[in-house]
């Protein structure tokens, strides 16, 4: 039997993207088990709605798109959690909808998914990173330390005609992990980029509105797999002296 | 001195003026600040994110145009904690009038409702001033905290052209928003300097202080700063400060706001500081015995206010002195994005102030 001796303490954790497909599956995954979390999502209908449904569940609205959001943002997030183990950059945007050939692709299509899958997750881990500096501090007696994940996907990997705008803002998004990773490392913070495959989420109906669910991966089933890699990350070894 | 009118944290030509401890000057780049630490030394910052504080809206008792100015907590460990605060109260007008001059708010009285864009609020009562009130907020905590980030702005400067966003007010570091003003000693940390301080054997930690107004405009009120302001400090940090004395190092305080949170935990247990929450409500001046830190690194600050009192704590007068000379006569930068001081205790002071901590230990 896998007993802990002592029980797991609660992580407090941030999702972007928090209403619906992977990030809702996300909430739900850590609030089960007892973690706090704090979501953010544009529209306040739906924030009000998962907010009420997920018991001690934080919903933020906001655009981590817009300049003006990010810090308000990580007030709130600051505020409704105290610190922070766990930052997951899953908002995304598609770019063109329909899907365009990148010479067909309008150059603000382009910018907005810039916008939302590079640029807004730079700025909120930049505004998120005190919170999270901190709890590397006190992560460092016990060998744990906090972590960033952010969502990436193979269109990052895999050249897909269509996908130009979205596949070369997660391209990005996946080298900007890795540097970051490099330069937190010795802070005591873990940044990676994770790849959750082809799911049934509503990004991924408006991407290919004609695919089969049945050959989807529930979100659910990819939100278990992530907070597994999270758990992973946080007891890495070689967390080094976090300064 | 003169004003330091950009929002500008880091600008490159930023100074260090050096009073070390035999209360001698050295002009530095504030750039060089890392080669002021030695292996051993521990640096501590006040890691407070500043909330956006200056809520504008409506007496609707009178119908007046006020300011709300968020001062502090008022209900710490109560289950409405977050709805209760303390505020200073102001007329119509904005931050380009000095606050001296701003007109006076409408008589406020227990019960008043105040319409302050997405939140409502409520006067409880006066606390011993007409214009300073405890306010409670409707609303649950995510609530009164979304109603913050969205209405409100970060307290003004009248020596600053162009209104400050929340950017412009956080430090590299910054994490809890507890803070209503920045705490802007702060602004001379990047993440640049806190590897260098690393590679230099020096540690770093943070504790979190919620600094409160650092003026009101009102001189019965201004006599009154700082207001309790609440800290607390993780095991890590104290951890750290024990690992630094322990081993002769000095402990580097980045602000007032360290020094007040550091002392006052050490003045409760015999000049150690231990993990966890407090509320440091002594004013540190000439006749106080520091037992903690041993260097501070501040802005520049003008004598007769609360901060210029504490710095008398850590050198002699004849000291403060000339380094207002060098500071006056170098034209160094004052205010929250001024240049900055780093002022060592007195060793003569040192002696004398640490024999009582060490027969205590």
């Amino acid at each position: 039997m896998n007993t802990p001796l002592t029980p797991r303490t609660p992580l407090r954790v941030a999702v972007t993207g928090g209403t619906s497909g992977l990030g809702l599956a996300l909430v739900e995954a850590f609030a089960a088990r007892g973690d706090a979390v704090a979501f953010v999502a544009r529209h306040g209908d739906a924030v009000a709605k998962v907010a009420r449904r997920i018991a001690g569940s934080h919903g933020i609205v906001g655009d981590i798109a817009r300049k003006d959001d990010a810090h308000a943002i990580a007030l709130q997030v600051g505020a409704a959690l105290g610190s922070l183990d766990v930052l997951v950059n899953n908002a995304s945007s598609l770019g063109p909808v329909p899907l365009a050939l990148l010479a067909d692709t309008e150059c603000e299509d382009f910018e907005a998914a810039l916008a939302t899958n590079l640029v807004g997750p730079f700025r909120l881990t930049k505004a998120l990173l005190g919170l999270l500096a901190g709890a590397a501090r006190e992560g460092a007696a016990v060998g744990t330390r906090p972590v960033v994940l952010n969502v990436s996907s193979d269109a990052a990997v895999t050249p897909y005609a269509g996908w130009g705008a979205y596949g070369a803002s997660k391209a990005a998004l996946a080298h900007l992990s890795r540097i970051w990773n490099e330069e937190l490392g010795p802070h005591g913070i873990a940044v990676v980029a994770v790849d959750p495959g082809d799911m049934d989420t509503p990004l991924h109906a408006l991407a290919v509105p004609d695919a089969d669910p049945a050959t989807l991966k529930r979100p659910g089933d990819a939100a278990r797999e992530i907070v597994a890699r999270i758990d992973r990350e946080r007891a890495a070894a070689g967390a080094r002296d976090p300064a | 001195m003169k004003a330091a009118t950009l929002p500008v944290q880091r600008p490159r030509d930023a100074r260090l003026l050096v009073v070390d401890a035999d209360g001698r000057l050295a002009a530095h780049e504030r750039a060089d600040l890392p080669e002021l630490l030695a292996a051993g030394d521990l640096v501590v910052a006040n890691d407070a994110a500043t909330l956006p504080a200056s809520l504008s809206g409506r007496h609707l008792p009178s119908g007046a145009t006020i300011e709300l100015r968020l001062a502090g907590r008022t209900a710490a460990g109560a289950p409405d904690e977050a709805q209760r605060f303390s505020a200073v109260v102001f007329g119509a007008g904005d931050f380009r009038m000095r606050t001296e001059d701003r007109p006076v708010p409408p008589p406020l009285a227990p019960g008043d409702r105040l319409d302050l864009g997405p939140l409502e609020a409520e006067v409880l009562r006066t606390l011993g001033h007409p214009r300073l009130v405890e306010v409670r907020f409707a609303g649950d905590a995510d609530a009164v905290h979304a109603g913050i980030a969205r209405h409100g702005r970060p307290v003004q400067y009248a020596h600053l052209a162009e209104p400050l966003a929340l950017w412009d007010v956080w430090t590299r570091i910054a994490g809890p928003p507890v803070a209503f003003e920045p705490p802007s000693a702060g602004f001379a940390l990047d993440w640049q300097g806190l590897r260098a301080l690393r590679g230099r054997g020096a540690r770093f930690a943070t504790l979190t202080h919620a600094a409160g107004l650092s003026s009101t405009g009102d001189p019965a009120l201004d006599a009154r700063l700082p207001f309790d302001e609440p800290y607390f400090v993780p095991a890590a940090t104290a951890a750290a400060i024990a690992q630094a004395r322990a081993g002769g190092g000095r402990v580097v305080a980045i602000g007032t706001t360290v020094v007040r949170a550091l002392e006052h935990a050490a003045s409760r247990h015999m000049g150690r500081v231990p993990p966890g929450q407090g509320l440091a409500m002594q004013k540190i001046g000439p006749t106080t015995r520091l037992q903690v830190v041993d260097v501070l690194l501040s802005g520049t600050h003008e004598p007769g206010t609360s901060h210029y009192e504490l710095l008398r704590a850590f050198t002699d007068d004849a000291a403060l002195l000339r380094a207002d000379a060098a500071l006056e006569r170098e034209q160094y930068r004052t205010h929250e994005f001024g240049d900055s001081v780093w002022i060592e205790q007195r060793i003569a002071l040192k002696t004398w102030r640490r024999t009582p901590a060490l027969a205590a230990a």
